[in-house]
C-alpha cells in the first residue's frame, strides 16, 4: 500500500477529534480542583436549577447551569470524569490482562486448558452483562474498587475470545514453527511470536473497552449502585437529571452529551489504532 | 449429521447453564449482608432469625443448599421471593412476556431499519448516500443502548413530547386480558386501541434497543449485498432489464443474508441483556426491571430464577441460531 493513503489515515480527522477530546476530558479531570469553577458539592438553595449561560436567568460563573439542590452542573461533570476516567483506565486494563492471559493459554496451549477456558467463557456469555454487574456490585458492596472490579470479571471474556483465535492461527504459522525447533520455549514463543502479532487487535479492544468501562459505570450510578453517592459521578448526574428533566433538562443534556462524545471518542481511536498497527490492513 | 450436531450443542447448553447456576449461587451466597436480618423488624429475637433461616433453607451448607435449589429446580420448583413472598416461578412467568414483546418488537425494528440502510447504502454504492450511511452506522454502533434511550427521553419525552416514556400501559385503561403477552392479546381482540397505547409506549424503549443492532445489520449486509452484486448471475439479472432495486431485492438478498442472519440471532442476546438497563430507564414493567429491584433487595431466591431464566433465553437463541444456519446452509446440509 502506498506511503500517502498510510499517512492520511494516520493523520485522519477523526482520530484527532477523538484524541483531542478524551485529552481534554482527562487533563480537566487531572486538573479538576484548578478548572472547576465552582465546589462540585456546594449546595446554594437560592440558586436552584439555573439555566446555562444562553438563557434568561443564568448566573455569572455557573456556564451549564446548576441542579434542583444549585450545584453547579459544570463543576460536577469535570470532578465526574475523575471517577469515569479511573475506572475506564483500570477495569479495561484488568479486564485486558486477565482476558489476554487466559486468550494466550487457551489458544496457544489448546487441549484441555482450552476446553476449560473456552467452556468457562460460554458461561459467562450466558450472563446479562448489566444485571452481572449488578449483581456483582451487590455483592461487593459500592465503591470504586468494586466497580473496577466488576466490570474486569464480566468483560475479561472480549479478550480472551479474540486472542484465543489470534493465538490459534499464529501457532500454526511457520515463523513459530521455526521458533520451536531453534529451541524456544513455549512460554517465549508465546510471548516473543505470538503476543506481539495479536495486540493491534488488543490495543483497539482496550480502547473500545475503556468507552463500555464508562458506560457501566454510569449504569451502576444510576441505578445507585456505583461509588458513594457523595461524590459527583456522570451516572449519578444523568440520575438525577432524568428526574427533574421537566424542570431542568439541562442537567440530563450536559453529562449525556459528555458520556456519548467519550464513549464515540474510545470506539473511534480503536479504530484508528487498529487500522494504523494492524499489519494485514495497512 | 444435523442431529448429530443437535445433541452435542444441547449437552454444551446444559453444562452451561449448569455452569451458570453454579456462579450465580457461589456469587450471591458469598455476599455480605442478611436477607433474613431485612425482612425482619429490629429487635427480632434469635430465635425468630433462626425460625425463618430455617423455612428458607438458609441454616444449611452452600454445597446442601445448592442440592436443594438445583433439586427444586428440575421439578419446577424455583423457591420463594423473600421480598415479595410469592413463588419465584410465577413471578418470572408474570414479568417474562413484558420483556419478550419488548425484545421481539425492538429485534423487528432493527431489521427493519438496517436491512432498508443496507438495501439504500448497496444500491447506490460509491455514493455520497453510502458514505452518510456508513459514518452514521458507525456512529450508531459506538452509542449504546442506555444513551440512546435517554436520548430518546429527551427527544420525544420532553422537546416533542408524543410518545410516553414511563411504563407499559396506561395505567387508567380497563385492561381485559387473562395473559401477560398484552401486545399479542390486544391484537387478537382486536383491540387496537389497546395496541396503540402499548406500543405508544414500547416504542421508545424499542427503538433504544434496535438502534445499536440496526447499525450492525447495516454493515454486515451491505458488505455481503455488494459482494453478491458483482456476480455473475445478479449482472444477468440487470441485464436482463430489472432495475437495480428489483435486482437487490429479487435476486442478491436470499443470497447475501445468510452471514447476517447468524450475526443477528448472536446479537440478539445482547439486545435482551440490554432490556435489564432500558426497561429500568422506561419503568416499563419487564423482568429486567424486577431483577434490579431484586438484587437492589438481596431477594436470593428471586436473582437465582431471573438469571437462570435470561441464561436458558440466551442459549436458546443460540442453539436456534446454529439449527437454522445448519438448515440454511448448503454446504453443511450436505456435508
Amino acid at each position: 500500500m502506498d506511503e500517502a493513503r498510510i499517512a492520511r489515515r494516520g493523520l485522519s480527522p477523526r482520530l484527532w477529534l477523538a484524541g483531542g477530546w478524551l485529552l481534554l476530558a482527562l487533563l480537566a479531570a487531572i486538573f479538576a480542583p484548578l478548572v472547576a469553577p465552582q465546589d462540585p458539592l456546594a449546595q446554594d438553595l437560592m440558586l436552584e436549577r439555573l439555566p446555562p449561560f444562553w438563557l434568561d436567568g443564568a448566573e455569572p460563573g455557573y456556564w451549564l447551569g446548576t441542579d434542583s439542590l444549585g450545584r453547579d452542573l459544570l463543576s460536577r461533570l469535570i470532578f465526574g470524569g475523575r471517577i469515569a476516567f479511573i475506572v475506564a483506565f483500570a477495569a479495561a486494563t484488568s479486564a485486558c490482562l486477565i482476558g489476554s492471559a487466559l486468550g494466550l493459554i487457551a489458544g496457544y496451549f489448546g487441549g484441555w486448558a482450552d476446553r476449560i477456558i473456552s467452556r468457562v467463557v460460554d458461561v459467562w456469555m450466558a450472563f446479562p452483562p448489566v444485571l452481572f454487574a449488578i449483581l456483582l456490585v451487590a455483592v461487593l458492596g459500592t465503591g470504586l474498587s468494586s466497580v473496577i472490579l466488576a466490570i474486569a470479571i464480566i468483560d475479561w471474556t472480549r479478550f480472551c475470545r479474540v486472542i484465543r483465535a489470534g493465538a490459534m492461527s499464529q501457532a500454526r504459522m511457520d515463523y513459530v514453527e521455526s521458533a520451536r525447533i531453534a529451541g524456544y520455549g513455549r512460554i517465549g514463543i508465546m510471548l516473543r511470536e505470538v503476543l506481539p502479532n495479536v495486540l493491534p487487535s488488543v490495543l483497539a479492544l482496550l480502547s473500545l473497552e475503556m468507552g463500555i468501562a464508562v458506560i457501566v459505570e454510569a449504569i451502576l450510578s444510576f441505578v445507585n449502585l456505583s461509588i458513594s453517592t457523595d461524590d459527583p459521578t456522570w451516572g449519578s448526574i444523568i440520575a438525577e437529571g432524568r428526574l427533574s428533566i421537566h424542570q431542568a433538562w439541562w442537567v440530563l443534556v450536559f453529562p449525556l452529551i459528555t458520556l456519548i462524545l467519550t464513549v464515540l471518542s474510545f470506539s473511534q481511536f480503536g479504530e484508528a489504532l487498529k487500522a494504523r498497527f494492524d499489519p494485514v490492513l495497512r | 449429521m444435523l442431529l448429530q450436531r443437535f445433541l452435542v450443542r444441547l449437552l454444551t447448553m446444559l453444562v452451561t447453564l449448569f455452569g451458570v447456576t453454579i456462579v450465580v449461587f457461589v456469587v450471591i451466597r458469598v455476599a455480605p449482608g442478611d436477607p433474613i436480618a431485612m425482612m425482619l423488624p429490629p429487635g427480632a429475637s434469635d430465635d425468630d432469625i433462626a425460625r425463618l433461616r430455617a423455612l428458607y433453607g438458609l441454616d444449611k451448607s452452600i454445597v446442601q443448599q445448592f442440592f436443594i435449589w438445583l433439586g427444586g429446580v428440575l421439578h419446577g420448583d424455583f423457591g420463594t421471593s423473600i421480598s415479595l413472598r410469592q413463588d419465584v416461578l410465577g413471578l418470572v412467568f408474570n414479568r417474562l412476556p413484558a420483556t419478550l414483546e419488548l425484545a421481539t418488537v425492538a429485534l423487528l425494528m432493527a431489521i427493519a431499519i438496517g436491512a432498508t440502510a443496507a438495501i439504500l447504502g448497496a444500491r447506490s454504492r460509491g455514493t455520497a448516500i453510502e458514505a452518510g450511511i456508513d459514518i452514521a452506522s458507525g456512529a450508531t454502533l459506538s452509542i449504546p443502548d442506555f444513551l440512546w434511550g435517554l436520548v430518546l427521553i429527551l427527544l420525544f419525552g420532553v422537546l416533542v413530547p408524543v410518545f410516553d416514556i414511563s411504563g407499559r400501559v396506561s395505567p387508567e385503561l380497563d385492561l381485559p386480558f387473562v395473559t401477560q403477552f398484552y401486545l399479542v392479546e390486544s391484537i387478537l381482540r382486536l383491540r387496537f386501541d389497546l395496541t396503540w397505547d402499548l406500543l405508544k409506549h414500547m416504542l421508545m424503549p424499542a427503538i433504544a434497543l434496535a438502534l445499536p443492532l440496526a447499525a450492525i445489520i447495516a454493515q454486515l449486509l451491505k458488505q455481503s449485498l455488494k459482494e453478491v452484486l458483482d456476480l455473475d448471475y445478479v449482472v444477468l439479472a440487470r441485464v436482463k432489464g430489472f432495475s437495480e432495486t428489483q435486482v437487490i431485492l429479487r435476486e442478491a438478498l436470499k443470497n447475501a443474508a445468510l452471514p447476517t442472519l447468524t450475526l443477528v440471532g448472536v446479537q440478539f442476546t445482547f439486545l435482551i441483556g440490554g432490556t435489564v438497563i432500558v426497561e429500568r430507564l422506561f419503568s416499563y414493567e419487564g423482568l429486567g426491571n424486577m431483577a434490579i429491584d431484586a438484587v437492589i433487595n438481596r431477594d436470593l431466591p428471586l436473582i437465582q430464577g431471573i438469571v437462570l431464566v435470561f441464561a436458558l433465553l440466551f442459549v436458546l437463541i443460540n442453539l436456534a441460531v446454529d439449527m437454522m444456519y445448519a438448515l440454511l446452509n448448503p454446504r453443511l446440509r450436505h456435508g
